[in-house]
């Protein structure tokens, strides 16, 4: 048992556990907002450190691979600037269950980075449990009237979507006679008939992660649970488990339904589908929303219509894609989710309406806001530009035209409800002039955000080359 | 009349069917989770009755432990979603979750 292996996962348990224990000893609890974030350097260098290593851990049940590196160190990117910037808002909302809050969001990226490495079904579906677990408690943290609603949506409708996976998961392994990934290729690859079954149980796995990600038409979750949960647990859920599930999807896909070719056609056509679908509705959806929560919420389910646009193209040029667009969409979402908890840290509202002439009150903040919202439009310079160029790229390279034309004309109407926001930031009159204060966690947070937006809309092969090399799942 | 897989599986596809029909269509939420829970049930059958029959005269133990761990996820599940659904009735005085509705759109 190489144990090195799964350092990283260790660790991240470990720093979980240690905050939960702190929590009890220590009187002065602004410390734990700092020993969470500090902490994630560890299994973070840990990660980075594998990169060239690879190898199967725990009886071939995880994968340390490039592939599994890159989604991990893009998940503890994501949970440390989540905790970074979310200090005051929890300090002023949960102050007594501060402990409770970042342990149990440490815990989530455990599970989803296990997501992210697991080549085995049951593994699949624990840490699967494990983050989705965490994150329903998470959105009912609130414990108020919005906030209970939207966790209970979440968990009755994540529960029947679990339900719906561990049936899929089931049929697959009664056809195939095994839960390793590589088994079910191998199994079906060699003979594997066209049973209704096993189609069956492949459309039901398919149902269950498209809930994750949240692709039409399993996304009535998203809006209610992303404007009722408290807004650095959307920040998180927004970006982290939609990396994680798209890795999994990836995985799965790939390694287990790789072959033979007519299942690869089918799955490649499904995914299409959907991808027209969910950026279609999303967008149309978007455009009516008031409040900036549940706009960030219908924007989030047509980017996943953009980032399935890569799983369609099912090339090795559509999975770095994806990771690629992943990696834009967290810095630019998180940049615009940062902003909105700072000025709703302030406000205390979180309609469109009240941002008017936000660009007076908060410079700063309303043209980071800008740009992010910008990126996620997709035009240059920005990241997300780029992000929609190598996805759409990959779809051409398999002749999906089709599935370009949808996208770009839906870039279009989503530049609408984008443009909208930020006419009411920088043009609006503005309701009053007291600044809106934000602290130096949040500032990090936001020149993270969007140093990475820019250099990568200006220089994307900075982190096209590492996706390239981490595009490594073969059918 | 020899009892085989066939008959298991039609069990377990009946029972996934009650419980996906009555987490879709009942009003208390404790309903619901109690229709999760005959889902996940479901699948329990269905996996360990493959595992028994999946090759002849062997037993393959991959899905009494795939069985076992969905136990304890279930009881897991149960646990938070016993715990929201408290906090939503001290918040409304109410578990129907067609009076939760503030949130449209």
């Amino acid at each position: 048992m190489e144990w090195h292996l799964i350092s990283p996962e260790l660790t991240m348990a470990v720093l979980a556990l240690v905050v939960i224990l702190l929590d009890l000893v220590v009187e002065k609890k602004h410390y734990l907002p700092i020993v969470s974030a500090v902490g994630l350097i560890v299994p973070l260098v840990l990660a980075i450190d594998l990169w060239n290593e690879g190898g199967l851990a725990m009886n071939d049940m995880l994968a340390v691979d490039k592939f599994a590196i890159f989604f991990k160190v893009l998940i503890l990117g994501i949970t440390a600037m989540v905790i970074m910037s979310s200090w005051r808002y929890v300090n002023d909302k949960f102050e007594h269950l501060r402990g409770e809050f970042y342990a149990l969001i440490l815990l989530s990226a455990l599970g989803l980075m296990l997501m992210a490495a697991a080549r085995e079904m049951i593994t699949i579906y624990v840490s699967l449990e494990l983050s989705s677990m965490s994150l329903y408690a998470l959105t009912a943290f609130l414990k108020d009237r919005k906030s209970t609603e939207s966790g209970l949506k979440y968990i009755l409708l994540g529960g029947i979507a679990s339900a719906i996976l561990l049936y899929g998961m089931v049929l697959v392994f009664g056809f195939t006679g095994t839960t390793h990934l590589d088994g079910i290729g191998a199994a079906l690859a060699d003979g594997g008939a066209r049973e209704p079954g096993l189609l069956l149980g492949v459309v039901l796995i398919a149902s269950g992660f498209a809930f994750k990600i949240g692709a039409v038409p399993f996304h009535m979750w998203m809006p209610d649970v992303y404007e009722g949960a408290p807004t650095p647990v959307t920040a998180y859920l927004s970006v982290a488990s939609k990396a994680a599930g798209f890795a999994v999807i990836l995985r799965i896909f790939f390694e287990a339904f790789g072959e033979p070719g007519w299942l690869y056609d089918d799955w490649s056509v499904l995914w299409g589908v959907l991808a027209v679908v969910t950026m279609s509705i999303g967008n149309l959806l978007a455009i009516q929303q008031s409040n900036i929560k549940r706009l960030l919420a219908y924007s989030g389910v047509a980017q996943v219509g953009y980032i399935l646009v890569g799983l369609a193209a099912a090339n090795a040029a559509g999975q770095s894609g994806i990771m690629f667009y992943l990696a834009v969409y967290s810095l630019a979402n998180l940049g615009a989710f940062i902003a909105v908890i700072a000025i709703s840290n302030k406000i205390g509202s979180d309609e469109i309406s009240d941002y008017s002439g936000m660009f007076k009150r908060a410079p700063v903040l309303a043209l980071v806001l800008g740009v992010c919202l910008i990126s996620l439009t997709g035009i240059p310079p920005t990241a997300g530009f780029m992000g929609k160029l190598v996805v759409f790229k990959a779809a051409m390279d398999e002749g999906m035209l089709w599935l370009v034309v949808f996208g770009v004309v839906n870039s279009v109407i989503a530049a609408f409800y984008y443009f909208k926001v930020m006419k009411v930031m920088f043009i609006g009159e503005a309701k009053s002039l007291v600044g809106i204060p934000s602290d130096s966690g949040i500032r990090a947070a936001l020149v993270i955000s969007i140093f990475g937006v820019l250099l990568l809309g200006i220089y994307p092969y900075a982190l096209t080359k590492w996706a390239d090399i981490a595009a490594v799942l073969l059918p | 009349m020899e009892v085989d897989i066939t008959h298991y599986l039609v069990l377990s596809g009946i029972l996934f069917s009650i419980g996906l029909f009555g987490a879709l269509s009942k009003h208390n939420a404790v309903g619901i989770l109690m229709c999760i829970e005959i889902m996940l049930n479901a699948a329990n059958i269905a996996v360990v009755a493959f595992s028994r029959f999946l090759v002849e005269d062997t037993v393959v133990l991959t899905g009494h432990v795939f069985a076992l761990f969905v136990i304890v996820v279930a009881a897991a599940e149960a646990a938070v979603g016993l715990a929201i659904v408290i906090t939503l009735y001290r918040n409304r005085e109410t578990v129907d979750v067609e009076k939760v509705d503030s949130m449209k759109g």
